[in-house]
């Protein structure tokens, strides 16, 4: 990190997925020229940087050395931060992170809880480097750990270590990835691949776009060893296509490390030649499976295979391939860097090392963040996430995405490794966390999840193929108030004949999210089939909206912002909902004026209100 | 309207220089639809020529893949997040409110392809849901608000602000 010098600053401004998303490009261009503008070009250095995880409160800017952190900064923003900041010395109060619990301002980046409750590893330079220069990776010791594979371990030392070190891929599964490397490294047949699995499906991630944006290098120094330890000078990154920003700086970091001949033929003058090819995914969930993605390098449908054999034997062109997690390979610098019992000091028994979250949903710090195995939910959603939203109350939170479960407040204590959260009924995951209060519908998001694996299923195997769609048709109609009390139990009937039957991890797993819900909320899915209510007041077959009569001020906004005129008034007359026509969109609750909030929604009951608008105060 | 012939001598020039390439078929097909938005009818074939599988081939390789579209996107292509965090803070609403200001279902375009709707599974942008993208800006923490202001009633693509 940089520090101050004769009055030097230097600025960082993230330039990840979210932050140019909410316009930080645009500010980088204000800062140069205000910065020129100035004279200050001496003392005032502006540095790009990856994502610094806390995409919520974005864009983000700090300013070193002291590390003042700015939040939600805008353009407009610009020239004041340059005279206040630079110019003046005196910080710009306004752009300080505030704690949304207490409202207390925070200038400096590490007293921010969000950030000092983390512990980094995977995201060690996440924020820090610009991605764009390998000299800043390499200022951080970056290739160091290739260095010393290369030319003081031999493959099976290598092997070793990260056996030693306990690594579990980082995609989901938790395999041992010494294991899978030792496997693919004794395997005769040749040629062999590596293979980084950065098709980040699961809806509501985003932990490998964040580290490929802000730290390629990692995953490329991670992939080179990998490649020496297998032995095999061809490697594969299977990136999704919706991440141009990722492929885009995986180009320029492939190409400067070929430039710096940290890849490609005579590594270091070692006489070891690694390459790395970027293979664009085409948008199927369902490649993040290995063998579909193999398929899907190959240049096939994705669709996966019987297994065994695994595809350490006959993965990729049939032959024995190591295929591994971006958040998998960005700890194996750390590792033989810094060896595996200081990696092993770190996480649980079984989970060693760190998890990494895209922590989103109704929270009210949203980012990515990364904490030791073995920390608890509660640390996660509360200290760093700061807990849900003002007002509401924490329900549930999910992991594992499609493939996982929503965990309850009672389960909240659990430590976070991988056999703990499969134990609760939901999984580690890829690290998508997804938090709900309590005006998120178990029932709704069980329905969400499955639908999205009927969409994302290949076909291939029936229980998979069938199986979810007839799942997803009992679902249907439990949130159209149709549903019946027996549905519940055919529900994990049914979900269990599917995890038994189905070919893969897809099938398998797709029923969780329905059956932990089950598990966890059956209260609430009780109400949907035998109260016909939905508490949450999300199905919109069970609810309805009303304007109280005693509140409404006939000012008329809900009228005209009604999408479908289901609602008559007059200026000074209660205004009245058409039940029939209302399609329950919400507009007229959200645009009712907070001063007579007349406007209510409601499930299983009805309230007495004119059939017809009647003048103002005429019940009274 | 390009002619066919120009159609495929356009195609071709793409497709050459992945000619030599270990994998051909999904490059291809990404080559082919970023050019024109999406894969003209005449693309399987010359696609075929080059990776040496049938056309009915890479026409099933394509209609896997979600990335790929058979018919052309509008001047605007619209792509609404339905991801996990986006559904939680209402992608749902979001997306109705489009589909009601443009008149078109999610899937649709608008008449002279003013605008495309899509519905995407996630643009990894969670802490901004919700969050839509038009062509290749995307917009966060939307409101059905927002989408007033980014399709306002019988928009022509031309007048849309912000994009």
């Amino acid at each position: 990190m940089a520090t101050k010098q004769n009055g030097k600053y230097t600025i960082l401004i993230c330039q990840g997925t979210g932050c140019v998303s909410s316009k930080s490009d645009r500010i980088t261009q204000e800062l140069e020229n205000q910065i020129k503008q100035s004279g200050l070009s001496e003392n005032v250095h502006v540095k790009l940087t990856g994502c610094h995880g806390f995409c919520q409160q974005g864009p983000i800017v700090i300013i070193e050395p002291e590390g003042v952190f700015y939040t939600q900064v805008t353009e407009e923003d610009v020239a004041e931060i340059i005279q206040s900041h630079i110019v003046d010395g005196k910080y710009l109060e306004r752009l300080f992170y505030h704690n949304p619990v207490t409202s207390e301002a925070i200038p400096l980046y590490k007293d921010i809880p969000f950030y000092s409750r983390q512990h980094r590893l995977i995201l060690r330079n996440c924020g820090h480097i610009n991605p764009e220069r390998i000299e800043d990776y390499l200022a951080t010791d970056g290739y160091a750990a290739l260095k010393r594979a290369i030319f003081e371990m031999e493959p099976t030392q290598i092997i070793e270590e990260i056996n030693r070190s306990g690594l579990r891929g980082r995609g989901g599964a938790g395999f041992p990835t010494g294991k899978k490397w030792e496997e693919a490294h004794k395997a005769k047949e040749q040629p062999k691949y590596v293979v980084c699995n950065a098709d980040e499906g699961d809806p509501g991630a985003f932990m490998d776009r964040s580290v490929l944006e802000a730290d390629p290098h990692s995953v490329l120094e991670g992939m080179a060893i990998a490649g020496y330890a297998v032995g095999t000078p061809e490697g594969y990154i299977y990136v999704r296509a919706e991440y141009p920003l990722a492929v885009k700086r995986l180009r320029i970091a492939i190409a400067q490390a070929k430039e710096h001949k940290l890849l490609g033929s005579n590594i270091m003058g070692s006489g070891f030649n690694f390459d790395i090819e970027i293979m664009q995914g085409a948008g199927a969930f369902v490649c993040g499976e290995g063998s579909a993605l193999m398929y899907s390098i190959e240049g096939k449908r994705g669709m996966p295979r019987v297994r065994p054999p695994r595809s350490v034997a006959s993965g990729l062109w049939g032959k024995p391939t190591s295929l591994n997690n971006v958040k998998t390979y960005a700890s194996v610098p750390l590792i033989i860097n810094r060896g595996a019992d200081w990696y092993t000091s770190i996480g649980t028994e079984g989970s060693k090392g760190t998890a990494v979250f895209a922590l989103t949903g109704k929270i009210a710090n949203s980012g990515l963040i990364e904490v030791p195995m073995g920390a608890t939910l509660r640390e996660v959603v509360f200290d760093i996430g700061g807990g849900v939203q003002e007002g509401k109350r924490f329900k549930a939170v999910q992991t594992g995405g499609p493939s996982g479960g929503c965990l309850p407040e009672s389960a909240l204590d659990l430590p976070i490794d991988f056999e703990s959260l499969t134990k609760a009924g939901s999984m580690m995951g890829s690290g998508g966390m997804v938090v709900m209060d309590t005006d998120t519908c178990m029932v709704d998001l069980a329905h969400f999840f499955l639908k999205f694996c009927c969409n994302e299923s290949c076909g291939k195997c029936v229980p998979c193929r069938e199986g979810l769609p007839l799942m997803s048709k009992v679902l249907e109609r439990i949130t159209q108030g149709e549903g019946n009390a027996e549905d519940i139990e055919q529900l994990m009937d049914m979900g269990n004949t599917i995890i038994k039957g189905a070919l893969c991890g897809l099938g398998t797993t797709a029923p969780n999210p329905v059956m932990s819900s089950i598990r966890y909320f059956r209260g609430e899915w009780e109400a949907h089939v035998i109260d016909k209510k939905c508490p949450a007041l999300v199905c919109k077959a069970l609810i309805n909206f009303y304007i109280l009569p005693d509140k409404c001020a006939g000012c008329g906004i809900c009228l005209r912002a009604c999408p479908v005129e289901a609602i008559s008034g007059g200026k000074r007359m209660v205004h009245v909902i058409d039940q029939d026509k209302c399609i329950k969109c919400g507009t007229c609750l959200e645009k009712c004026p907070e001063r007579f909030s007349a406007v209510v929604k409601v499930t299983g009951e009805q309230i007495a209100v004119p059939k017809e608008p009647v003048p103002i105060g005429a019940d009274k | 309207m390009i002619g066919t012939t120009d159609l495929v001598r356009q195609i071709r020039e793409i497709l050459t220089p992945l000619q030599d390439r270990h994998v051909v078929l999904i490059p291809a097909l990404q080559a082919v639809q970023e050019k024109f938005g999406y894969l003209p009818e005449v693309a399987m074939e010359e696609i075929g020529r080059v990776a040496g599988v049938s056309p009915n081939v890479v026409y099933g390789v394509a209609s896997f893949y979600a990335q790929f579209r058979t018919t052309p996107v509008g001047k605007k292509h619209v792509a609404v997040c339905q991801g996990t965090a986006c559904h939680v803070r209402g992608a749902a609403r979001i997306l109705e409110a489009i589909e009601r200001a443009l008149d078109i279902k999610a899937g649709e375009t608008t008449p002279e392809l003013g605008y495309s709707l899509e519905t995407v599974a996630c643009i990894g942008a969670c802490a901004l849901a919700p969050t839509l993208r038009i062509n290749e800006e995307t917009h966060g923490k939307l409101t059905t608000n927002d989408i007033e202001k980014l399709f306002p009633k019988t928009s022509k693509p031309e007048e849309t602000p912000n994009s």
